[in-house]
């Protein structure tokens, strides 16, 4: 597999503190890689600079390099508007918009200049499909996102997400708000979309990240610990930290 | 075994007692609002609603009471609300997205935000003195439409500034971070995510400063509203009357028809009030079931 995503010596500073510690990874493309370490990690802050949400935070500074597709993004060669089309983003609460189902899906397209209604209607009923809504959906579109339920909402959250055709999606904890049916669903939806997505998942459920990611990488107070496949990882750390992580005696 | 024994069944009975008391002081408090509303309607409408006839709606005011109307009073009233409204609007929400979206939060967006907090406290004359510098002499607006809707336009501007600010600050960093996550720029945020949100909030807003303003005479009295106008406002720059400023000439007449008169007038303001209060609440709640 080849990388995609390249983080070199990456430190970032919320003021005087410091978040993230020299972190360095190579994410893999088309596999699944999964985020794991105690609350306060660091976790969501490294999935928000592959997107560069944290640009919006004041205070917040950054050290270091991360280049996707081998071009540094934190660079004048990159803008932000078409990073975040290229990198989407999952969040941990539903978040949909007070529109229609379809209006949510098509916000992105709409963004970025898409306005012929065929072809829109094209992009609204595959990134459906791709996310598994479809059939659940197809007959009321015009209805409101907040009718649907805390699963289908996520689920039309990553439709909207792939709507903009990115490379990359990256979900925080997109699961921690739902039940295991829907949990369930969206981790089949991973493995699937896996095959034309990077994509990359913070998770607090254990077992979450040894049934779905490739890889897994563990934090601990904004370093990387460890990382490797995800089955050698949960098999046979070669950090005690790890270890003590995964079978539960901190965190 | 009884789980209940160590009841302590006086103490109890003090509390429901405490809680009655309260009970009944509390529906006393709205009393006294609704009352006194319900007084000042019932007192108004006795005295005035004998003159409310097409008259009053389709003559000038004149020396006799009789056939005595209003119509450039309520044609005056609203032009200015015409003018009003959407310059207000702009400048407003303009300031309100400008602090709440786009401005740094420091030292100097907290001078600026105590500063309209503080304007929108400001008695209405402070207005009329401002209006009367800078529209009447500094602009040479004279007595006229404009220079009075402009004043007005400065009275409503700190108050819809808060309340669209207000509107704006309740919509969750949820949908602005959903936003900018598929690649839109601030605008497009603001335009398509946060605006539909708060729109009726901000509406709501503008609404009912406009109906405070329609019933200010102060600020208007101060830049030299006519009292007594026989004909419509032909202009911007020509000179006009609205309902209160109306209402406070026949009030100040010694004949009772033309306190009659005054009562009307009163009505008829107090109808206006009402229908934009009215459309307020209906916008808040048509919206509301979308969010
Ligand atoms: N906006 C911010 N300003 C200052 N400090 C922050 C900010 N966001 C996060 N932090 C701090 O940075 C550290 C890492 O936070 P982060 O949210 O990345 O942790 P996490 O691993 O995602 O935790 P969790 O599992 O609870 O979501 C924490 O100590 C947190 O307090
Ligand atoms: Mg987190």
């Amino acid at each position: 597999m080849e990388a995609l995503i390249n983080i070199n010596k990456l430190n970032l500073f919320y003021g005087a503190f410091h978040a993230l510690k020299d972190v360095s990874l190579t994410i893999p493309e088309k596999a699944i890689t999964a985020f794991i370490g105690p609350s306060g990690c660091g976790k969501s802050t490294l999935l928000r600079t592959l997107n560069r949400m944290n640009d919006m935070i004041p205070g917040t500074r950054i050290e270091g390099g991360i280049a996707i597709g081998g071009t540094e993004i934190y660079s004048n060669e990159v803008d932000v508007e078409t990073l975040r089309k290229k990198v989407g983003m999952v969040f941990q609460q539903p978040n949909p918009f007070p529109k229609s189902i379809y209006d949510n899906v098509a916000y992105g397209p709409r963004l970025h200049g898409i306005t012929s209604k065929r072809e829109l209607d094209e992009i609204v009923e595959t990134s459906l499909k791709s996310a598994v809504l479809w059939e659940e959906v197809k007959d009321h579109l015009k209805r409101s996102a907040f009718g649907l339920s805390g699963g289908q909402q996520q689920r039309l959250c990553i439709a909207r997400a792939l709507a903009v055709n990115p490379n990359i999606l990256l979900m925080d904890e997109a699961t921690s708000a739902l039940d295991p049916i829907s949990t369930l669903k969206i981790e089949e939806l991973a493995q699937e979309l896996k095959d034309k997505y990077t994509i990359v998942m913070v998770t607090h459920n254990m077992h979450q990240a040894a049934r779905v990611s490739n890889q897994t990488v563990f934090f601990l107070n904004g370093e990387v610990i460890e990382y490797s496949d995800t089955e050698k990882l949960f098999s046979n750390p070669t950090d005690q930290r790890t270890e003590d992580y995964i079978s539960g005696r901190f965190g | 075994m009884n789980i209940f024994q160590d009841a302590n069944r006086k103490q109890i009975a003090n509390r429901r007692k405490t809680d009655w008391y309260l009970h009944i002081l509390f529906v006393i408090a709205t009393s006294i609002g609704v009352l006194a509303l319900c007084a000042l309607i019932v007192d108004i409408l006795v005295d005035g609603i004998a003159r409310l006839q097409p008259d009053l709606f389709t003559n000038f005011p004149s020396r006799k009471a009789d056939g005595s109307g209003m119509k450039s009073a309520l044609v005056g009233t609203i032009y200015m609300l015409l003018i009003m409204a959407p310059i207000s609007f702009i400048f407003g929400v303009g300031a309100a997205i400008y602090l709440e979206e786009y401005a740094k939060k420091g030292r100097i967006t907290r001078i600026i935000q105590l500063n309209i907090s503080t304007l929108a406290g400001v008695p209405s004359i402070v207005y009329g003195i401002l209006g009367l510098t800078l529209f009447v002499r500094l602009l040479s607006l004279d007595r006229s439409l404009i220079a009075g809707a402009l004043t007005m336009t400065l009275l409503v501007l700190p108050i819809i500034i808060v309340s669209a600010q207000e509107a704006i600050r309740a919509v969750p960093k949820s949908r602005r971070d959903a936003s900018f996550a598929l690649g839109a720029t601030k605008w497009q945020t603001v335009y398509r995510s946060v605006m539909p949100s708060a729109l009726p909030g901000v509406l709501t807003g503008v609404i009912l400063a406009m109906s405070r303003a329609i019933g200010e005479t102060a600020p208007l009295v101060m830049i030299g509203a006519l009292t007594y106008v026989a004909f419509l406002p032909d202009g911007l720059k020509d000179s006009f009357t609205v309902i209160p400023i109306q209402v406070y000439n026949w009030l100040s007449k010694p004949q009772l028809e033309f306190k009659e008169l005054a009562a009307s007038g009163i009505i008829v303001l107090l109808a206006l009030l009402l229908l934009m209060n009215f459309s307020a609440i209906l916008l808040r709640n048509k919206y509301q079931k979308n969010v």
